[in-house]
């Protein structure tokens, strides 16, 4: 189930569509931030409120990347490691945030604290590499930034 | 060259429609609800203007097509999937210039007479989207957007459509099939969206760049928009250069401009003083460039006679460091990830190259292994359901057909030998 919030929003958005399948993609962000990942729970809400067949929400979530299948963590660090980041040295970052943190990619941080996921090109490869950690970008990373940055992120 | 797309990033409030307005904004939609809609596809053929999202196919052709279609209503999309790696060319007009955008489709959207449009948004970009969201609710309290526009009975609506990490999604037909909740998997051609398209309604699909060059066309004139650039290619062109230059970022140029300029003479040449050896001059799907052949005029019609592609204009700079079998292979990775799995040349073919290259660059490499490359990509090239899978196969030949030593010491050394 929905918050009411959450169901008013989604009113908002089949608003600017002309049929309710067209709101699909923005429900399963919705369902993701609600229930923090897709569990069963987030796949039967969807479902039901855009009257859809549950194994259609799950067959279209699971064809895109920024669908979370499995829990994460309070924070999400999405690293790119495409050719522009890969040849400023964007997997000695991978390394080093496996290393100093214990988080490998795809993987969450013992404590919780933070998820690891891997980008194909995240449109920042001026300023390469480059990271975003939740809905924010941080561009030209060292070690040392990256260790100032997810201190911000408790 | 002044900007005419980047015109006043600099300034930090250069998202606010007060400011855009400052500087001559929403004049052209001005003068476009005063124009027929016919008139206006009649600048932008005379303007020459070309599809900035890879392909260069010319706007007035894809319009007319479209308007040709009796079937009411029609879409407008935009496409903000900037997916193609090395490219981020439109994320500063999305951040940092938005009401250019609205105002190039409220116009397309008058000389279309289509009524809906939507920026179709690539998920990775989140605060791009919070920006064009409160832009869009500018532009419907000024009456730019809405059910009439300006006072003058036009109506174009507009909305924001977040993608959700998938490459393909910025190949237009799996973009609408994206936009229409489901997999973003591309359809068969024909028909063209321009006739069955989103909502089974007459489409048409342009990048950012191309809309925003529409108040530039509609305020100068098609006339004098063609001047600029080159003959077969005219206006201004957003170049995005990342790796091994002294200054990568994004440039507003000429079309047309060399290639070697762009590297010596705007990014200020590569860093360090380091020796060139390979540069991808329009996103990692476009064939590689050795250090001797970067004299070409970067556009659509001059690219492809020195055997590479405008693509999106992503240029990326490798200097003598960089190992050119970690690059395919990364690309390579990047295609296998992207490949949407609907046929099979392009769903096994990614995979089997991906694999083959990895094995070489882990020393691992078998004689045979460079033939064996060439083979899967030439079973793959022509043989696959969209271009994404000609991409692949032409990365790997292309890194080939220049390197083709350096994959064979790879598999003699049994490890890399330029990185050791
Ligand atoms: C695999 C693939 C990915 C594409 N990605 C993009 C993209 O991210 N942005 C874009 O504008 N066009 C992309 N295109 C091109 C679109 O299919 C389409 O040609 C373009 O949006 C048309 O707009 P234009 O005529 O203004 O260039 C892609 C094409 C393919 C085959
Ligand atoms: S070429 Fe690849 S991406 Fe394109 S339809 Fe076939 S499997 Fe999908």
């Amino acid at each position: 189930m929905f918050t009411s919030a959450s169901i008013k929003e989604l009113e908002k958005i089949r608003a600017k569509y002309p049929t309710s399948r067209a709101a699909l993609l923005p429900a399963i962000y919705i369902a993701q931030r609600e229930f923090g990942w897709l569990s069963p729970e987030a796949y039967e809400a969807v479902a039901d409120i855009l009257e859809v067949p549950k194994a259609t929400v799950r067959g279209v979530a699971t064809f895109y990347a920024m669908y979370k299948q499995r829990p994460i963590g309070r924070h999400l660090i999405q690293l790119c490691t495409n050719v522009s980041c890969m040849i400023l040295g964007a997997e000695k970052l991978v390394d080093f945030l496996k290393n100093s943190y214990g988080i490998v990619p795809g993987g969450v941080s013992s404590d919780g604290r933070y998820s690891l996921v891997i980008m194909e090109c995240i449109g920042a490869c001026g300023t390469a590499p480059a990271m975003l950690v939740n809905d924010d970008f941080y561009e030209d990373l060292t070690e040392k930034y990256i260790a100032e940055i997810l201190d911000k992120y408790k | 060259m002044e900007s005419l797309l980047l015109k006043n990033i600099d300034n930090p409030a250069s998202a606010e429609i007060g400011e855009y307005r400052k500087t001559g904004g929403y004049q052209s939609l001005a003068k476009a609800v005063e124009m027929e809609p016919k008139q206006i596809v009649d600048e932008v053929k005379k303007a020459g203007l070309r599809g900035r999202g890879g392909a260069g196919f010319p706007v007035a052709m894809k319009w007319t097509f479209a308007s040709a279609d009796p079937k009411f209503p029609k879409y407008l999309l935009c496409n903000a999937d900037e997916g193609e790696p090395g490219t981020f060319k439109d994320r500063p007009i999305l951040e940092k210039n938005p009401h250019l955008l609205i105002e190039g489709m409220a116009i397309s959207g008058h000389a279309l007479k289509a009524e809906y449009g939507y920026i179709y948004l690539r998920g990775e970009y989140p605060a791009a989207k919070h920006i064009l969201e409160k832009a869009i609710q500018q532009a419907y309290e000024e009456n730019m957007l809405g059910s009439n526009i300006l006072g003058k009975g036009i109506k174009f609506h507009l909305a924001v459509h977040q993608g959700a990490g998938a490459y393909i999604c910025g190949e237009e037909t799996a973009l609408i099939e994206s936009l229409e909740g489901d997999k973003g998997q591309p359809r068969i051609k024909p028909p063209f969206p321009v006739n069955v398209g989103v909502f089974s309604r007459p489409t048409v699909v342009n990048n950012v760049e191309t809309l925003s060059n529409l108040p530039c066309i509609i305020g100068m004139g098609g006339e004098a928009y063609s001047k600029i650039g080159t003959p077969d290619c005219p206006g201004p062109k957003i170049f995005c250069i990342s790796g091994h230059v002294e200054k990568p970022g994004v440039y507003e140029l000429p079309m047309g401009t060399k290639l070697r300029d762009i590297i010596y003479t705007h990014c200020g040449g590569i860093k360090g003083g380091k020796k060139l050896k390979a540069v991808i001059p329009g996103g990692i799907s476009t064939p590689v460039l050795p250090p001797d052949k970067i004299d070409c005029p970067m556009d659509f019609v001059n690219m492809p006679k020195h055997g590479s592609m405008l693509g999106s204009g992503a240029v990326i700079v490798m200097d003598d460091s960089v190992c050119m079998v970690r690059v395919c292979h990364r690309a390579l990775r990047f295609f296998e990830h992207e490949s949407c799995g609907k046929c099979t040349p392009c769903r096994e073919g990614t995979g089997w190259l991906r694999a083959i290259l990895g094995r070489i660059e882990e020393g691992e490499g078998m004689e045979g292994d460079i033939d064996m490359l060439l083979a899967v990509a030439a079973n793959m090239l022509g043989k696959t359901f969209c271009p994404l899978g000609d991409g692949a196969a032409s990365v790997v030949q292309n890194f080939i057909r220049y390197f083709r030593p350096e994959f064979e010491e790879h598999i003699k050394a049994r490890k890399c030998t330029v990185n050791g």
